[in-house]
């Protein structure tokens, strides 16, 4: 967001090219090369300049966790005082159950919640322990909570950037 | 699963090579044959154990806007509203949840000031409140499931 010229129009091609999935052929980057009209040793260079950049978080398999049996997807949501969700969130986060820990604005009177932790389980009742888990880290600084459960998969595409 | 199947998920979920044959490199750390990785990575994709493999990108790195976004239908306008919101190609995932805002969307648009249009296109669109909850921390990201 603070900087527009983090990535240029090479590395856009690369990123369109790569975002639905790499190449399942013996060279891959060269495949991908080869449909842009780089060399394979352009594409190697910048993806690992991206991903030194943080702009490629990894690169691997993304598993589903509904087929993988981790059917109960827990959105735990806490009202936490602000002045304290920094390091609140980092302990939340250090948790192996959760998956995403993040600060988001409230929106009252809808939604009191400015803490959000993502728990995946088996069960909802492994959520629900994990929930109970957070609650008593938190302590007194938790002023109240709500999960919400995934019932529905709506969309997944991943990120997409357009043409 | 098989045990090839699960090698490859516990082997793969990061740290993918970036070189001329890396599914060879990734077969010899794994010792498994190069074919055998491509090959089991494709029946996993095709399964839907995996929904994908290659790079994951982070949007704000990229100069672009990420949010999370949630609204509350009505439940008798549920599946026209889903229709609605993800015919935006900038809504990447939406999950409907148990709540009064029952469904909730991450909008990842490629430049920062499209996010707002994305916004209100769905709010005429559906002629509901989008609450927009963009991430003002990140304290982690990140999970390996174990199979």
């Amino acid at each position: 967001m603070q900087d527009r010229d983090a990535i240029d129009e090479i590395d856009r091609q690369i990123i369109r090219a790569t975002q639905a999935g790499l190449p399942l052929t013996p060279r891959p980057y060269a495949a991908i090369a080869e449909q842009l009209g780089l060399s394979a040793d352009v594409v190697m260079a910048r993806l690992r300049a991206m991903q030194e950049r943080g702009v490629i978080r990894r690169i691997g398999a993304v598993p589903n966790h509904y087929k993988l049996g981790y059917r109960a997807n827990g959105m735990t949501v806490w009202d936490v005082p602000d002045e304290a969700i920094d390091a609140l969130g980092a302990r939340v986060g250090a948790l192996d159950a959760v998956s995403h820990c993040y600060h988001r604005p409230r929106h009252r009177p809808d939604w009191p919640y400015n803490l959000f932790a993502m728990v995946h389980g088996r069960t909802r009742e492994e959520v629900e322990r994990e929930t109970a888990r957070i609650a008593a880290l938190l302590g007194e600084a938790n002023r109240g909570h709500a999960v919400l459960y995934s019932t529905r998969i709506l969309k997944k595409t991943g990120l997409r950037i357009g043409d | 699963m098989n045990a090839l199947e699960r090698t490859l998920i516990n082997g793969l979920q990061g740290g993918f090579p970036i070189c001329e044959r890396p599914y060879l490199a990734v077969a010899e750390r794994l010792g498994l044959t190069e074919e055998a990785v491509i090959e089991g990575l494709r029946g996993l994709l095709d399964q839907g154990i995996l929904s994908r493999f290659g790079p994951l990108y982070h949007a704000e790195r990229m100069g672009g806007a990420l949010s999370l976004a949630a609204l509350a239908v009505p439940e008798a306008d549920f599946e026209r509203v889903v229709a609605e919101v993800n015919a935006f190609p900038e809504v990447a995932h939406n999950y409907a949840r148990d709540h009064a805002l029952n469904m909730w969307f991450v909008l990842a648009t490629e430049k920062p000031e499209r996010k707002a249009e994305v916004i209100a296109g769905i709010e005429a669109a559906t002629g509901l409140k989008v609450h927009d909850m963009p991430k003002l921390a990140e304290y982690y990201v990140g999970l390996r499931l174990e199979v």
